[in-house]
C-alpha cells in the first residue's frame, strides 16, 4: 500500500556541545514511494539527519513531518509508520534470528500468532531461514545487515530509513541489499530514505540524490539532472609503450585538475569542458606524446560534490576522518 | 493483554535467556557465594566460642552473606548487560518501538528479580542440607526469599541506574569494588557488638548493608525479631525507592526520543 | 629481552590506572576488613599469636596480593596474546625464555609497589612486628617466591589458552588455594573438612611460617621454603611447557 505522506524538513538544526552544528539548515521533500539517496562523507550529518527523522534526537530547530506525523510532537505516531536500520546493525549477539524478529513484533503489538508467521515470511524474504536459530554471534556481516533490514521491516512500516545499510559488506551482499530496497520501493510503495556514502551506491538506487556537506545540503535532483549541471567531464590517457607518462601528464594538466581516477595513465578533469578535447590531442600530437588510449567520461557524482563543495568526496573523507575527535 | 504487560514479559523473557544463555555470568553468582560461605563458615566456626555470639553454628551466622553477594552479582550482570544495549545501538533498536520507557526498567528488573529469586532458593537449600535450620520456620523461609528478592531487586536498580547514567559496561564494572568494599565493611562476619576495632564498628553500623543482612540473619537464626525486620524490609526498601527513582531520571535523559 | 619485556609491562601498570589500583587496592581492602572487623576473633580460646590479630592478617594479606599480582601479570600475558602483540614478541624473540624472565621481574616489579603500600597502611594502624631484620627478610623473600609461582603459574595458562577467557582458570586455582588455609584463624582452631584439607595445603605452610617470622619465633621456615621452591620449580616447568605450546601455534 503506497504511502500518503512521506517526508519533508524545513530548516532543520542540531547543536552539539561545543558549538557544533552538526545539521545547519537542512530542507528536503521526499516523494511517497520514492528512494531519496543522502549522499556526503563521514561527519557530514547524515546520521544526525536520520536520527532527528526517527525521533532518536529532537532538532535543536526548525520543523520535520515524516508519514504526515510531526517528529517532535507526535514521535510515537511517527515511530509506527516508520522502520529504521541504523549505523551500527544493533543486535543482541546472544539471541538467534527468530527471536530478534519475534521480540520485535511483539514490541509493536503484532500478535502471538501472527509474530511467528511474520517472522518466518520475512526470514524467508532475508534469506535467513536456515540461520534463522542461530545466535547472531555467528552471523557474517551480510546476513546481520539483512536480519537488520527483516526488523525494520517486520511491522510493515510506510517509511524505511536505511542509515549506510551496505558499509563492510561484499559486494554480493551488497548488491543483494540492492535489490532488495529496490524491490520495496518498486512492489510495495515503501518510501526509502537511504543515506550513504558510496557514489555507485546512490547512482544505483536513488530516485534522487542530497548531496551534504558540513551540515547542509549543496545539491539536490536526480543523478542525472545533478550531473548535466556540471559540465565537467574527465578525460584520461593511457601513454602507449615507449611514453614517458611524466610527459603526458604535463600536458593534459594544462586543461584542468588531475585526479586518481586512472591507475595506468594520466587523468584529469577538465576546467572547460568537452571542447578541450581537441586541443588536448593537438597538444599530445604536437610534443610527439603518443597514447595507447585516449578516454572521455562523463561527470560523476564526485564531480557534481566537487564543483560544489570545492573538494572531492574522497578527500572530503579523509579530511573527515583526520578530524574525527579521538575515542 | 494489557501492552504494557506485553512489553515487560518480553524485555524481561529476554533478560533472563541472556543470563542463562552465558555461563560465564550465570554461574558465578551461584558459585563464588557458596564457595566464599563454605571457607569462611569454616575457617570461623570457633568464633561462636566468643562470649556474647548470637548462635552456635557460624555457617548459620554466616548464611545470609550470599544473599546480599549473589544479589551484587546480579546486579553486575545486568548492569553490564543493559549498558552493553547500549553501547551497541540495541536501545535505539527498542527505542524506535512502542516500547515503553517504564517496560525497560521494570523489564529489565524483572530478569535481575527471576535470578535473584532463583539464587536465594539455592542458597537457602544449600544450608538446609548443610544442616542449618530456619528458626522462624517455613513462613520464615518465605520472608527469607521475599527479602532476598526485594534486595536483589534494589541493587538490580542501581546497576539499570549506572548503566543509563554511564552507556558503559567498564563503568558498571567499575562499581564492583566500591559494592564489594560496601559488603564487607559490614556486620557480615561478626555481629556488631563483637566488632573490637572502634572505626570499623561505626562504619558497620552506618552501612545499610549490614541492616539488609541482620534481616535475613535474624531470621534463620533469632526467629522473628521485629526490629531487625522492619530494619532491614526499610533499608531494602529505600534502596529500592532511591535506585528506581535515578533509574527512571536515568532513562529519561538517556531515551532522548521524542 | 627480559628486561625490555619487564620495562614493557611495569609501563603499562604504572600508567594505566584501571590495571595499578586494583592490585594495591585490593589487599588493603582485605586488610581493613578483616584485620578490623574480625579482630575479636583473637580472643577466641586457644587463639594464640603474641602480636596480635592484625599481624596475624598482614601475613594472609601479604602473601595473598603477592600471589594475585603474579595472576593479574598472566591478565596480561593473556591480553597480549588476544591483541596479537605476544605473537610479535616471541618472533622478535632470540631467546623465548627471557620472556617468561621479564613477565617475572614484571610481576616483582609491580608487587614491591602493593607491598610497600601495605607495609606502611599496617606500620600506621599500629601492627606489632615481633621479628627482627632477618626474620623480616624471610617474610617479604617468601612473598618474593609466591609472587614468582603465582606469576609462572598464571603464565603458564595463558601461554595454553591464549585469550582473556583464561582470567578465571588463572584466578579459581589461587582463590580456592589460599583460602583452604587458615585464613582466619591458626590451623589448631579450624575443624571439620576444612581442617583436613588446610593441613596438606602448601599454603597452610607458607602462611604458618610467615606468621612465625612476623612473632619473631620462626618455625618450619624450612618446611615453607622448600614449599615455595617446589611450587615455584612446578611452575617453571609448567610455563616452560606453555611456551612449547604458544611456540607450536606461530
Amino acid at each position: 500500500m503506497r504511502a500518503q505522506h512521506g517526508i519533508e524538513a524545513e530548516g532543520l538544526v542540531r547543536t552539539f556541545k561545543g558549538d557544533i552544528r552538526a545539521v545547519d539548515g537542512i530542507d528536503l521533500a521526499v516523494q511517497p514511494g520514492e528512494i531519496y539517496g543522502f549522499l556526503g562523507p563521514n561527519g557530514a550529518g547524515k546520521s544526525t539527519t536520520v536520527h532527528i527523522l526517527t525521533t532518536l534526537l529532537p532538532p535543536s530547530a526548525g520543523h520535520a513531518r515524516v508519514a504526515g506525523f510531526d517528529v517532535e510532537n507526535e514521535g510515537p505516531a511517527v515511530r509506527r509508520s516508520i522502520g529504521a536500520a541504523l549505523q551500527e546493525a544493533a543486535l543482541d549477539p546472544i539471541l538467534t534470528g527468530r527471536e530478534h524478529l519475534r521480540l520485535q513484533c511483539a514490541l509493536h503489538g503484532i500478535s502471538r500468532r501472527e509474530r511467528k508467521v511474520r517472522a518466518a515470511e520475512l526470514l524467508e524474504r532475508v534469506g535467513l531461514t536456515l540461520a534463522a536459530d542461530r545466535k547472531v554471534k555467528g552471523y557474517s556481516g551480510g546476513m546481520k545487515r539483512r536480519l537488520d533490514l527483516a526488523l525494520a521491516l517486520a511491522h510493515r512500516p510506510t517509511i524505511l530509513f536505511l542509515d549506510e545499510p551496505t558499509t563492510g559488506l561484499d559486494p554480493q551482499s551488497r548488491s543483494a541489499l540492492w535489490l532488495e530496497v529496490a524491490r520495496l520501493a518498486r512492489e510495495e510503495g515503501v518510501t526509502v530514505f537511504l543515506t550513504t556514502q558510496y557514489l555507485e551506491e546512490a547512482d544505483a538506487l536513488a530516485d534522487r540524490i542530497g548531496i551534504i556537506d558540513h551540515g547542509r545540503i549543496v545539491a539536490e535532483g536526480t543523478t542525472e539532472d545533478l550531473k548535466a549541471e556540471i559540465d565537467l567531464p574527465t578525460v584520461e590517457a593511457i601513454p602507449a609503450d615507449g611514453t614517458d607518462s611524466a610527459a603526458v601528464a604535463r600536458i593534459l594538466e594544462r586543461f584542468g585538475e588531475r585526479t586518481d581516477g586512472s591507475p595506468k595513465g594520466v587523468s584529469v578533469r577538465l576546467a572547460h569542458g568537452i571542447d578541450d578535447l581537441a586541443e588536448i590531442v593537438r597538444a599530445l600530437d604536437a610534443e610527439g606524446a603518443r597514447v595507447a588510449d585516449l578516454h572521455l567520461h562523463a561527470p560523476s557524482l564526485d564531480d557534481v560534490f566537487l564543483a560544489k563543495t570545492g573538494r572531492s568526496l574522497e578527500g572530503a573523507q579523509e579530511e573527515a576522518d583526520a578530524e574525527a575527535p579521538e575515542e | 493483554m494489557n501492552a504494557l504487560a506485553i512489553q515487560v514479559g518480553q524485555i524481561a523473557q529476554r533478560s533472563v535467556v541472556r543470563t542463562l544463555r552465558q555461563p560465564a555470568s550465570a554461574i558465578p553468582p551461584f558459585i563464588f557465594p557458596t564457595a566464599l560461605l563454605a571457607v569462611t563458615s569454616a575457617g570461623l566456626t570457633s568464633a561462636t566460642r566468643l562470649r556474647g555470639f548470637p548462635s552456635d553454628s557460624f555457617l548459620a551466622f554466616f548464611l545470609a552473606f550470599p544473599f546480599i553477594q549473589g544479589a551484587l552479582f546480579a546486579t553486575m550482570n545486568a548492569g553490564t548487560d543493559l549498558a552493553r544495549d547500549i553501547q551497541t545501538g540495541f536501545l535505539n533498536r527498542l527505542s524506535l518501538t512502542p516500547m515503553r520507557g517504564s517496560a525497560l526498567i521494570i523489564g529489565h528488573l524483572a530478569g535481575v528479580v527471576t535470578m535473584g529469586f532463583l539464587q536465594a532458593c539455592f542458597y537457602l537449600t544449600v544450608g538446609l542440607v548443610a544442616g542449618v535450620s530456619i528458626a522462624s520456620g517455613a513462613l520464615g523461609v518465605l520472608v527469607i526469599l521475599g527479602l532476598a528478592t526485594l534486595i536483589a531487586f534494589a541493587f538490580g536498580a542501581l546497576g539499570a541506574f549506572f548503566a543509563l547514567r554511564t552507556g558503559s559496561g567498564e563503568a558498571v564494572q567499575g562499581l564492583f569494588p566500591l559494592l564489594f568494599v560496601g559488603l564487607f565493611l559490614s556486620s557480615m562476619n561478626l555481629p556488631r557488638n563483637l566488632i573490637q576495632t572502634d572505626w570499623f564498628r561505626i562504619v558497620a553500623t552506618f552501612n545499610p548493608v549490614s541492616y539488609l543482612i541482620e534481616g535475613v540473619r535474624s531470621l534463620i537464626i533469632v526467629g522473628w525479631d521485629p526490629e531487625a525486620l522492619a530494619l532491614g524490609f526499610g533499608f531494602a526498601l529505600l534502596i529500592a525507592a532511591l535506585s528506581i527513582s535515578a533509574s527512571v531520571w536515568a532513562l529519561q535523559r538517556r531515551l532522548t526520543r521524542t | 629481552m627480559a628486561l625490555a619485556v619487564a620495562w614493557r609491562v611495569l609501563h603499562n601498570v604504572y600508567t594505566t590506572p584501571a590495571l595499578l589500583i586494583p592490585g594495591i587496592l585490593f589487599p588493603l581492602f582485605f586488610f581493613t576488613a578483616f584485620a578490623g572487623g574480625l579482630s575479636r576473633v583473637s580472643n577466641i580460646p586457644g587463639f594464640d599469636f603474641p602480636p596480635g590479630y592484625t599481624a596475624f592478617q598482614f601475613v594472609f594479606v601479604l602473601l595473598q596480593s603477592a600471589a594475585f599480582n603474579g595472576v593479574f601479570t598472566g591478565f596480561g600475558v593473556a591480553r597480549d596474546f588476544e591483541y596479537g602483540f605476544a605473537r610479535r614478541l616471541m618472533l622478535a624473540a632470540p631467546n623465548r625464555t627471557g620472556l617468561l624472565a621479564g613477565y617475572a621481574i614484571a610481576a616483582v616489579g609491580r608487587w614491591a609497589i602493593t607491598a610497600t603500600i601495605l607495609t606502611l597502611v599496617a606500620v600506621t594502624a599500629g601492627m606489632n612486628v615481633g621479628g627482627n631484620g632477618v626474620d623480616l627478610f624471610g617474610l617479604y623473600a617468601l612473598a618474593v617466591i609466591v609472587n614468582l609461582a603465582g606469576t609462572l603459574w598464571a603464565t603458564g595458562v595463558a601461554l595454553r589458552i591464549r585469550t582473556m577467557q583464561a582470567g578465571p582458570v588463572m584466578q579459581m586455582p589461587v582463590f580456592l588455594t589460599l583460602f583452604f588455609a587458615p585464613v582466619y584463624v591458626p590451623l589448631g582452631l579450624l575443624k571439620g573438612w576444612l581442617h583436613a584439607v588446610a593441613s596438606v595445603n602448601p599454603a597452610t605452610a607458607l602462611l604458618e611460617a610467615g606468621r612465625s617470622l612476623i612473632a619473631g619465633d620462626p618455625a618450619h621456615v624450612t618446611l615453607a621454603f622448600g614449599a615455595a621452591l617446589g611450587l615455584g620449580a612446578a611452575f617453571l616447568l609448567w610455563a616452560f611447557r606453555g611456551l612449547k605450546s604458544a611456540e607450536r601455534s606461530l
